[in-house]
Formats: C-alpha cells, sequence, structure tokens
C-alpha cells in the first residue's frame, strides 16, 4: 500500500523517528574534541539540524553521552557514573582518537586506553581531533541505528529488557591502577601474541 | 433543559478536557513503562548529585530560626522608613493631629523594637 501512496507506519516506527529526532546530548568535554563540539553547536555546522541541539547540563535529562577528549583515569570514575545516571535509553558516541583508543597518550600510565573498556560505545568517530562534519556523521549514524531499534523480540536492545541492567561499574583508584581494570562485559583483553621459537 | 443548555456547561466540558489531556498522558506513558520500558533504577542514579562526583549526605539545609527572625525585623525597619519618608518631606505642611499619628507608628515599633531584644532574639546564638 505504501507504493500506491498510503501512509502506513507502526508503533515502533512512530516512537523511533521521534526519538532520532530530538536526541539531547549531555553537555560536557574533556580535552580539544570538545572545541570541535562546540563548534558543530554553533552557527556554521548548525546541530540543530538534526534536533540534537538542546545540550543537557544534567545527565538526567540527557540521551546521548559524547566522549569527545582524553578520558583520564582520574576522570574516569565521574564518566561513568555520569552514563550510569543517565536514563534508559541512551547511546554513547566516542569522538577522537584519544576517548576511542587513548590516542596519542595511549602509552601514558594516566590515560584511558579506550572508553569503551567501561562504557558501551554506540559510534566511533576517527580523528585528532575530527572535524564537526565527522561529529555529524557520527549523529547521523545514532540516528539511523535509533530508527532502526526493534522495541521488542530477542534483538531488542538492553534497555527494552527487563533482565538487564543499565548499572556500570565505576571503577576505584587501586594501589596500582584501576579496580577493576575493566569492564570484562564489555571489553576482553587481546591474547597474547606468541611467536615461534621462543 | 439539557445538559448543552446549561449556562456552565462549556465550563466543565472545559475543566473536563484540561484534566483529560494530562491524565490521558501520564496514562500513555504508565502503560509505555509497563509494556516496553521497565524502569531501573539504582543508587547512583536515584542520588541527589549529578555531576560525576559521589553523593555525601543529602540536599537538606537547616537554617536556624533568627535567620528568617533577623531577615523579618529588618524588613518591619525598612518598610517604617518607607513611610517616615513622605512624613519628613510634607513635615511643614501636617497638622499637629499627623505629627501624633507618626509618633504613635513609631512608639509602637520602637516597643516591638524594645521587646525583641528583652527577649534577647536579636543575639546570635
Amino acid at each position: 500500500m505504501r507504493r500506491q501512496g498510503v501512509l502506513l507506519t507502526s508503533f515502533a516506527e512512530i516512537y523511533n523517528w521521534g526519538r532520532a529526532n530530538s536526541i539531547w546530548p549531555l553537555q560536557f568535554g574533556l580535552a580539544c574534541c570538545a572545541i570541535e563540539m562546540i563548534c558543530v553547536a554553533a552557527a556554521r555546522f548548525d546541530i540543530a539540524r538534526f534536533g540534537a541541539e538542546i545540550f543537557r547540563a544534567s545527565p538526567r535529562q540527557a540521551d546521548l553521552m559524547i566522549m569527545n577528549g582524553t578520558v583520564t583515569k582520574k576522570m574516569l570514575p565521574q564518566v561513568v557514573r555520569l552514563w550510569n545516571q543517565m536514563g534508559e535509553p541512551k547511546f554513547c558516541i566516542v569522538m577522537g582518537a584519544c576517548a576511542s583508543s587513548g590516542g596519542p597518550f595511549r602509552e601514558g600510565y594516566n590515560v584511558v586506553k579506550g572508553i569503551d573498556r567501561f562504557i558501551p560505545v554506540d559510534v566511533y568517530v576517527p580523528g585528532c581531533p575530527p572535524r564537526p562534519e565527522a561529529l555529524l556523521h557520527g549523529l547521523m549514524e545514532i540516528q539511523k541505528k535509533m530508527r532502526e531499534e526493534p522495541l521488542t523480540g530477542p534483538d531488542a536492545p538492553r534497555y527494552f529488557r527487563k533482565d538487564t541492567t543499565c548499572e556500570y561499574p565505576i571503577p576505584e583508584f587501586g594501589e596500582h591502577d584501576l579496580v577493576p581494570p575493566y569492564n570484562s562485559e564489555l571489553w576482553k583483553p587481546p591474547a597474547p601474541i606468541v611467536r615461534e621459537g621462543k | 433543559m439539557t445538559i448543552a443548555s446549561h449556562p456552565y456547561a462549556f465550563i466543565a466540558l472545559f475543566v473536563a478536557v484540561a484534566a483529560a489531556f494530562p491524565l490521558g498522558l501520564l496514562l500513555v506513558c504508565r502503560l509505555w513503562v509497563w509494556a516496553f520500558q521497565p524502569p531501573k533504577p539504582s543508587p547512583v542514579k536515584n542520588g541527589i548529585y549529578e555531576c560525576g562526583l559521589e553523593s555525601k549526605g543529602d540536599s537538606w539545609i537547616q537554617f536556624k530560626a533568627h535567620y528568617y527572625l533577623y531577615a523579618i525585623l529588618f524588613l518591619i525597619f525598612d518598610v517604617e522608613v518607607l513611610f517616615l519618608l513622605p512624613f519628613a518631606a510634607s513635615f511643614n505642611v501636617l497638622p499637629w493631629q499627623a505629627l501624633l499619628v507618626m509618633l504613635a507608628f513609631i512608639l509602637l515599633l520602637a516597643e516591638g523594637l524594645v521587646w525583641a531584644w528583652n527577649r534577647g532574639h536579636l543575639e546570635w546564638k
């Protein structure tokens, strides 16, 4: 009937259309990438075109966390706590090399080697820092993901299921490093490289 | 006489629609939560503050009763100045009865001040 010009839709489609076009990102920035995020909100790039211009100062009113900048181990507990305080359904864009993998500070003792070790990430935006267009592309990918999400059934995301929790462990400062050093449900350390003959 | 022809029928209709609109939306929200979105409370999510730092204590702040007492006394004497200013400005043209009235007004306020002072309300404990 759609081909005949009759408008047909489903409950899930209306719901997903609504939330994909009214994303409220959390207003916080960690480092250089935050400047690019600010540019996205300014007139030249204008994130308002995507209905996502209302940066909320409270995690309880936000549904998108844009991890922009270097996540230090000192800042990590606060970041995870903010993520826990956000209401479901929530999404996470990782912006830039630092938040994705530690970036140029990867070998530093104080930098988290990717925020995906502690909170679930939906979209990675590469770059150092990525330009505002790249973040907008990431936002469009999130919107696409929102539009395609089923509300029920086995493929439904975690927040539509009763058996899942939205609480992620908040790391604490241990004797040598963060405890736990990563969320084992989200990330597994790579297998050690074994070279032949050694 | 039908209900529609009653002079206040439209007000009743207005009140009914005004009540039904938010209540209907709240009901839809509850149904949505029941059907699709299981609530997942946690101590962190229900914490008082939302700045990323750990919440400590509660958000209730205790004010001393003296704080309000000082505020009220300040307000009383602030208003007194407001009343006395036009009296002082037009002192030359007012009859002697006005002088008596203003004196009574000032005496009443002074009596209140002396009473509060004697009771020790002006001492910050």
